[in-house]
């Protein structure tokens, strides 16, 4: 059993005005200190074999037709053993 | 007398409640800039509906951080009579003034229709113009109203008599079918245990005029009116 | 020496490069050439179409405005100024955030006006749902709409959504926006005044959307740096803010002139302001507000990053503007002066960058485009009724009208668009129009947008003249007067000359039609290249249209009320199927030419029934588009859930083709209901007009029934056609 931990972001040259806009608020609440908030989505795949090659390959498939636009996000994703 | 209608960045109801307190009910009323703590003078606090700093990161999150809210805890905790509409009932649960949470709606989608809405408690200077079991046709237009409180709560909320709206249909029928998005047992607008704290989804200052299709809503305000007239 | 090939990857020409060169007499820098390329584009400059476009008339039977932006009309002391816009190629890549900033972009421009926005419309089209990619677009445009409209607070009240294979590989997304000011409180976007300041507000500037521009970095990157996306993600929250801040601002007074930062970004504004102020601007990039680093000075005059506005503001009264932009938490900034020089001097650490007249920016070379009528028209404009079979059972044909995509109901979209916020809308989506009150009169606007271009396909000049018809018939079935229009003007390559030709038809059929009905067009936006390698899209002219209703108890909605009303039919049916939705859903075809149009023949129609309703005689009235007569008959019956009525058409007195009769798209038809004792002075109204008149049958009952002399053609329980009519959409979306 493989877990996948995929992580979409977006893409660092794309503003990002949710991350933007907490950046404030935290800076409101006294945090003066940070210098960039980004906001992404995690998303978490269990997948039923062990072949951590034939994972990879379709997490990675998974990510560009659905799971992220690549016109303005980028993704990483971890592949764990259970 | 005295409204105050709250102004957050990102509100976007707070000219149609203002509209509705100055020329539909005729009754003194001013904005209150989120910067601001002076609730001074002030009888009745609307939190409006709208998108709070854009309801990003998780709706009302930040909206409750306001200078404003600070001063309207306060005003609630001496019995200022304090309404959140929509986005402001959101903001109530963040700032803890009301229990519970909002979660998506069902349907996972935002949602603007009429619904139908029944008078569960008119013991209330939100709902003394309405019979208790009055059914009231007014629209809702939300992305979370899907409203969550764990047993313990629904339990003490039911004990106190404190569900004041719930989703029904036009004939009074309370089931799954009516309920717009998802909400615990059809929950469509509370009061705190003091009674002095009202949050509800549906918008009644959308529904205050014939003209608009319904006159359903303009109830609650002309209830508090009178409840601060005759108290 | 420039490379060709530089100049030519930004679009220009190499006739136009030597004519820049002329223009500047040196070699131009590299900011020099990227804004006479985004200025001297189509998209800014309207190289191709300008020439045509001039055809259309800018005034009409209510005053109208023409500002840079946007445009509008005056009633009483109030001004209403719209303006529709595309976003097709954005929506096209990543749907959400290209139909969200889209929205974003319209609201912009009218409130930059002065105006207050009170409305939003969306006409959209896809290819078809049964494409994966088609629904991915569809879901995600619609996503983008309600996440930007819902969020900013504007209600979205109306539009149409079309399906057609044409439109596989270029959606189109064009968005509308009304507002509302004073008369007294328009600015228009223009710099004038020496020394007068120029304000930058809204967000920081970043690389967002260089797009083509980006060969330029070719330049300056390094290899294998990330290319630009050429979409960003919209921002409601601050345009919220933007919206509030910039109205208090012009309210003070102290506002000259203002102006979107749209396409081309800073080099539009500064350019543009100061040619329609005929005055000079002295600029300074190291003010300009940023959020990346390291940007070229190239880069900052072409970054089209969302929410951000130029203001040139009274001299000494910098701090007052400055003051309201912080209040809402907004960049303010002043990044130059205003000159009388007629240069845009753009400097980056006081070293002159670029320098450049003005007015050679914003009067590009105009083309005047070869076109050629396709030859495939001459073909496909035939059509042979007889070869036609006629089907056996038209109750099921209706049904499957009912649920066709472009026909069936669209409740599952608009319940998703805030269209109540602003307590104005009287008539809510789902009607002809969609109906504004106007706060504080009597009075109250009604709004559509419509284009059947299937029509302009088969007949451009004709599908054009009916796109500007129809807008007009649905506003005066709502009881309005039909005031003023705006166009957004969707075509394939305008290089190829049959598509110019389906330019050039449309724009002449726009033009005509209404000058006919003596309504000027105030604004517009012209989108060429919708096409891809799978398809060029249907000429697609769609008309934006506002009418005005003098008292908003008299708003009407297309739905019977009555039962023992009766039916009336305006205007008669033709024995005509060409270009109908009939014979797209039933037979897969897209033959014939488009339905006849008379134009006194539809004011004699329109004129009849908007005296009829504005006289309090009408209970309901709806027009007769997609589907024909029987289609609006059901639409009539089941469009109000809450009280739906039957009804029987006994006295159809017509000698033709039962389809045709039923499904035929005739034009100048609209089907009133209203109480015994009004019909006669209806019929004197119609007499007085000439208009056709007759009453066809009455409302009672749970059946929708038509009858062709003694042949029943139509027997169906309202469940039914509901059921048809409303779920349709949802099952195809969600499975």
């Amino acid at each position: 059993m493989l877990k996948a931990e995929i992580y979409i972001t977006l893409k660092r040259t794309v503003s990002d005005p949710q991350g933007l806009t907490i950046k404030h608020a935290l800076e409101s609440l006294g945090y003066k200190d940070l210098t960039d908030v980004r906001i992404g989505k995690l998303v978490i795949i269990k997948l039923n074999f062990k072949d951590k090659k034939r994972a990879e390959k379709e997490i990675n498939e998974m990510c560009k037709k659905l799971l992220a636009n690549p016109i303005i996000e980028d993704y990483h994703f971890k592949i764990k053993e259970q | 007398m005295k409204f105050g209608v709250v102004v957050l960045p990102g509100s976007n109801c707070d000219q149609d409640c203002f509209y509705v307190i100055k020329d539909v009910l005729k009754k003194p009323v001013r904005y209150i800039w989120h910067k601001d703590t002076d609730v001074d003078g002030l009888n009745c606090v609307i939190l409006p509906g709208g998108f709070s700093y854009g309801d990003y990161l998780r709706t009302g999150a930040i909206a409750r951080f306001s200078p404003v809210m600070k001063s309207i805890a306060g005003f609630a905790r001496k019995g200022g009579t304090v309404i959140g509409i929509c986005n402001g009932f959101q903001i109530l649960l963040e700032a803890g003034l009301l229990p519970g949470v909002m979660l998506r709606n069902k349907g996972l989608h935002f949602l603007c229709k009429y619904v139908y809405i029944k008078t569960e408690n008119n013991q209330t200077r939100f709902t003394n113009f309405y019979n208790t079991g009055q059914i009231l046709r007014i629209p809702v237009a939300h992305n979370e109203g899907n409203y969550y409180i764990d047993a313990a709560g629904l339990k003490e909320l039911r004990d106190n008599n404190q569900i004041v709206f719930r989703y029904c249909s036009a004939t009074g029928e309370i089931s799954d079918q009516f309920n717009p998005n998802g909400a615990l047992d059809n929950i469509a607008g509370i009061i705190n245990k003091k009674g002095n704290v009202l949050g509800m989804m549906p918008h009644p200052e959308r529904s205050s005029e014939r003209e608009l299709g319904s006159p359903d809503g303009y109830f609650v305000f002309k209830s508090i009116v009178e409840w601060l007239e005759n108290r | 020496m420039i490379k060709q090939e530089v100049y030519r990857s930004l679009g220009l020409s190499d006739k136009e490069y030597r004519n820049i060169l002329k223009i500047l007499k040196h070699k131009p820098t590299n900011t020099e050439l990227a804004m006479f390329s985004v200025e001297w584009s189509e998209h800014c400059g309207y190289t191709r179409s300008r020439k045509w476009l001039r055809l259309l008339p800018k005034t009409g039977k209510y005053k109208t405005l023409i500002g840079e932006d946007s445009g509008g009309i005056i009633l009483d002391g109030l001004a209403i100024i719209f303006k529709m816009e595309s976003h097709n190629h954005p929506s096209q890549v990543e749907p959400k955030q290209g139909a969200a900033t889209g929205v974003g972009g319209i609201i912009r421009d009218i409130f930059t006006a002065g105006a207050r926005p009170i409305a939003l419309l969306d006409s959209l089209r896809f290819g078809p749902l049964s494409q994966a990619y088609n629904k991915y677009l569809f879901t995600g445009v619609i996503d983008g709409i309600q996440f930007y409209g819902n969020c900013v607070g504007v209600p979205t009240v109306g539009g149409e959504i079309y399906f057609d294979k044409s439109y596989t590989g270029n959606c189109l997304v064009n968005a509308m926006c009304i507002g509302i000011a004073k008369k007294g409180k328009l600015v228009r976007a223009r710099a004038f005044g020496k020394e007068n300041s120029i304000m930058y507000v809204g967000s920081s500037t970043g690389r967002d959307g260089i797009g083509g521009c980006s060969i330029l970095a070719s330049h300056e990157f390094k290899e294998g740096e990330e290319k630009r996306p050429t979409v960003q993600i919209g921002d409601p929250f601050t345009e919220k803010c933007l919206i509030e801040a910039t109205l208090e601002a012009i309210n003070t007074g102290y506002v000259v002139g203002i102006k979107d930062m749209g396409a081309a970004g800073l080099t539009c504004c500064t350019s543009e302001m100061a040619s329609a102020g005929n005055s000079g601007m002295d600029i300074e990039l190291q003010a300009v507000p940023r959020r990346e680093e390291n940007m070229q000075p190239w880069e900052l005059m072409m970054s089209e990053s969302q929410e951000r506005m130029l203001i040139c503001v009274k001299k000494g009264k910098e701090d007052q503007i400055k003051k309201i932009f912080l209040k809402w938490d907004l960049n303010a900034s002043i990044i130059g002066k205003v000159t009388n020089d007629e240069l845009v001097t753009i400097r980056d650490n006081g070293k002159i960058v670029a320098q450049i007249k003005a007015h050679s920016l914003t009067q590009p070379p105009i083309y005047d485009m070869p076109y050629k009528k396709p030859r495939y028209l001459r073909e496909l404009n035939k059509l042979k009724l007889n070869k036609i079979l006629k089907p056996k059972d038209y109750n099921k044909v209706l049904l499957k009208l009912l649920a066709a995509p472009s026909i069936t109901n669209k409740t599952w979209v608009y319940e998703q668009y805030d269209h109540m916020v602003g307590t104005n809308t009287v008539i809510l989506p789902g009607s002809d129009a969609a109906v504004l009150r106007l706060k504080g009169t009597n009075k109250a606007i009604a709004a559509t947008t419509d284009c059947n271009s299937r029509y302009c396909f088969l007949n451009p000049y004709r599908g054009a003249q009916i796109a500007v018809a129809e807008a007009a018939r649905n506003l005066v079935c709502s009881g309005a007067h039909p005031a003023a229009v705006t166009d957004c003007l969707n075509f394939g390559n305008p290089e190829k000359p049959e598509s110019f030709w389906q330019f050039k038809n449309c724009v002449e059929g726009i033009a005509d039609a209404c000058k006919f009905f003596n309504i000027a067009v105030v604004s517009g936006n012209v989108s060429f290249y919708n096409e891809s390698p799978q398809s060029v899209i249907n000429p697609t002219p769609t008309i934006g249209m506002i009418g005005i209703i003098n008292d908003v108890n008299k708003a009407c909605s297309q739905n019977f009320k009555q039962e023992g009303d009766v039916i009336i039919l305006l205007g008669y049916c033709r024995d005509e199927l060409g270009a109908s939705e009939y014979l797209k859903e039933i037979y897969n075809l897209m033959k014939g030419n488009a339905p006849q149009l008379d134009l006194r023949l539809e004011q004699a129609v329109q004129r009849t029934a908007l005296e009829a309703i504005e006289k309090g005689l009408v209970n309901s009235a709806h027009d007769c588009s997609e589907g024909g007569l029987a289609v609006a008959l059901a639409e009539c019956c089941i469009s109000n859930k809450d009280n739906m009525i039957g009804a029987i058409i006994d006295n159809l007195n017509y000698d033709m083709r039962a389809d045709a009769l039923l499904f035929g798209e005739s034009q100048s038809r609209i089907i009133l209901s209203c109480s015994k004792d009004c019909v006669e002075k209806i019929r004197k109204i119609a007499l007085e007009f000439k208009a056709p008149f007759c009453v066809i049958g009455k409302i009672g009952g749970r059946v929708l029934r038509i009858l062709k002399a003694k042949e029943e053609l139509i027997y169906l329980p309202l469940e039914k056609l509901f059921d048809e009519w409303n779920g349709s959409l949802k099952r195809k979306i969600e499975g």
